[in-house]
């Protein structure tokens, strides 16, 4: 077991001191460097040195997405400017971005912890590892790709898409390690069928799949069609990227890099810290990061946490895999979506709000999103080419601020399911057989 | 000179005209004419009825999104030629013709053409009845 992996053993007393002392370090840091902090420390009446134990967290304010769109973009750095060398932005709720910031240590502890999410994998510095994750803006290709450099694999920086070239680079690259959204590795193995390719023919041996929620039914099918080993990784941007808990061959709950990313669990009603097992909202803190800390982070995710020691021998605290939410968010293909997003598009068109719907489905093991618009007599036209206009700059307009491309669709008024009298928003038909 | 069409918006599914020609029927309201112009998901019904006010009232209170436009009725002979006369008039004057049909009951000898011209309409009912064609300002 090399130095890296004793972390994931550590004896968790000595762990919740070395917490402690990084939670007051971080809380004294938000305080002193960042007024929206300041402020809610002082609102709270609440002083960096009351946290006296791990416990006394609860008596802290937590943070909430919209805290950072109303910070956008670098309203929440602890570090003057200069000292951020990287950018990351998620698709935000109003169109802005949600932005995070990193510090040069940031972005090593960003390797480190994907690092260790590889290795709890049984990943080794003699893999290949495929990133098909998305680059650029996104968190999820450059966070995988840093990991894994870190454990001295040989990465290719293959990028989300392009299915055949995936296949292609597997192949004649002699992959070993995938790492890519469950979804599109399903997709890449039913492609592969087709051209006659059996992943048992290749060295390809470990997934590790993320980026939106996927079931244990899902885990067995990928392992039985491909003969690979596949692992659930977790992560949010706006704690670090992928790499935040990670999935240990017992499949027994994703492992929380604890020395970094402090869990709580809360009633998401009442913000009670709920005890160990209990279900509730999972909530992080940062406890090392240095250029956009955030303090009890409110990820709507719902799952609980379990501190017995794991089968592996780990001793980090244990998440349950997300199955469900506390809001309205929906994740497709990796991207965060809020209906209200979808409307704040359509807004600007005349006629076309309230009278929408998103469909979600999975066809052929992708998430596909399909936008229903009612056709009012605002928008009607006695053109095809004028409908079709309107329906193409819908989803131009979609593609740009959500990053999705959907497929739109023009309805006859009053034919979307309403009930109560109110439209039905979002029909999410992905865990329907 | 224009005459009143009207046109609907149709979801491409199983039924939809037919409930649309129901419902005018059922109103006592006679189809003169019809085109549909149909794409993957969606249909416009372009229909030239008796009594367009009414027909419009009862398909609004429907639900169905429609909407008038104005549309250029004109004679061609029964014989032919006729028509190719009428597009080379319209050709030779640089008017495009953005669609066309015909009208199933003219109420008289002649077939009668519906044309839709855009923007184009008045200049190009000038240019037919200067070529000697009968414009229609209703049908028969």
């Amino acid at each position: 077991m090399n130095d890296l992996t004793l972390k994931d053993c550590v004896d968790r007393k000595a762990l919740s001191r070395i917490q402690l002392e990084r939670l007051q370090q971080t809380v004294t840091r938000l305080y002193e460097k960042v007024p929206f902090y300041t402020k809610a420390f002082d609102e709270k009446g609440v002083k960096p040195r009351d946290l006296k134990t791990l416990a006394d967290l609860a008596k802290f304010p937590c943070t909430v997405k919209t805290d950072l769109r109303d910070h956008y973009p670098f309203g929440l750095l602890s570090v003057p400017q200069n000292d951020i060398v990287r950018i990351h932005a998620s698709s935000g709720t109003t169109g802005k971005p949600t932005v995070v910031c990193y510090t040069r240590e940031d972005l090593s502890i960003w390797a480190e912890t994907m690092c260790r999410t590889l290795q709890m994998g049984g990943a080794t510095e003699d893999d290949m590892v495929q990133v098909g994750y998305g680059y650029g803006l996104f968190t999820g290709g450059l966070g995988v790709h840093y990991g894994a450099e870190r454990l001295g694999c040989s990465v290719v920086p293959m990028g989300g898409g392009s299915t055949e070239k995936q296949l292609m680079l597997i192949r004649d690259f002699g992959t070993t390690v995938i790492c890519c959204t469950p979804s599109f590795f399903i997709h890449m193995i039913e492609e592969a069928e087709k051209i006659g390719l059996d992943f048992r023919d290749t060295k390809l041996r470990i997934g590790f799949f993320g980026a939106e929620p996927w079931t244990e039914e899902m885990r067995q099918l990928i392992q039985e069609k491909s003969g690979i080993r596949a692992y659930d990784i977790f992560g949010l941007s706006e704690i670090m990227g992928p790499g935040v808990s990670a999935d240990c061959e017992c499949h027994c709950g994703l492992h929380i890099f604890e020395d970094h990313y402090y869990p709580e669990i809360l009633d998401p009603d009442t913000d009670e810290v709920l005890p160990p097992g209990e279900e509730g909202e999972i909530v992080f803190t940062t406890i090392t990061k240095k250029g956009m800390p955030l303090l009890r982070y409110r990820t709507h995710d719902i799952s609980r946490l379990h501190y017995e020691q794991c089968k592996c021998g780990r001793t980090l605290v244990r998440m349950e895999k997300i199955r469900r939410r506390s809001d309205d968010m929906l994740i497709i293909r990796g991207v965060n979506l809020f209906p209200s997003q979808v409307e704040s598009v359509l807004l600007p068109i005349k006629g076309t709000v309230p009278h929408y719907q998103l469909v979600v489905t999975r066809t052929k093991a992708m998430d596909e999103l399909e936008i229903k618009v009612e056709v009012t007599p605002d928008v009607f036209s006695d053109e095809v080419r004028s409908l079709e206009v309107l329906r193409n700059k819908i989803a131009f307009e979609i593609k740009q601020i959500i990053g999705l491309t959907a497929k739109i669709t023009l309805v006859e008024p009053g034919t979307l399911e309403r009930s109560a009298g109110k439209a039905k928003r979002v029909l999410d038909l992905r865990n329907q057989a | 000179m224009a005459i009143k069409q009207v046109s609907i918006f149709l979801e491409n599914m199983v039924g939809r005209l037919a409930t649309v020609s129901q419902l005018l029927g059922d109103a006592g309201i006679n189809i003169r004419g019809l085109a549909v112009a149909d794409t993957n998901d969606f249909g416009i019904l372009r229909l030239l009825i008796d009594d367009v006010e009414a027909g419009v009232e009862v398909l609004m209170k429907n639900g169905i999104v429609c909407q008038y436009s104005e549309v250029c009725a004109v004679e061609i002979e029964p014989c032919p030629g006729s028509l190719a006369k009428a597009l080379g008039v319209l050709r030779d004057a640089g008017v495009n013709v953005n669609y066309m049909y015909t009208v199933a009951e003219p109420g008289g000898p002649n077939a009668v053409m519906i044309f839709q011209f855009g923007d184009a309409l008045d200049k190009a009912e000038e240019i037919l009845a200067n070529a000697g064609f009968k414009v229609l300002d209703k049908l028969a």
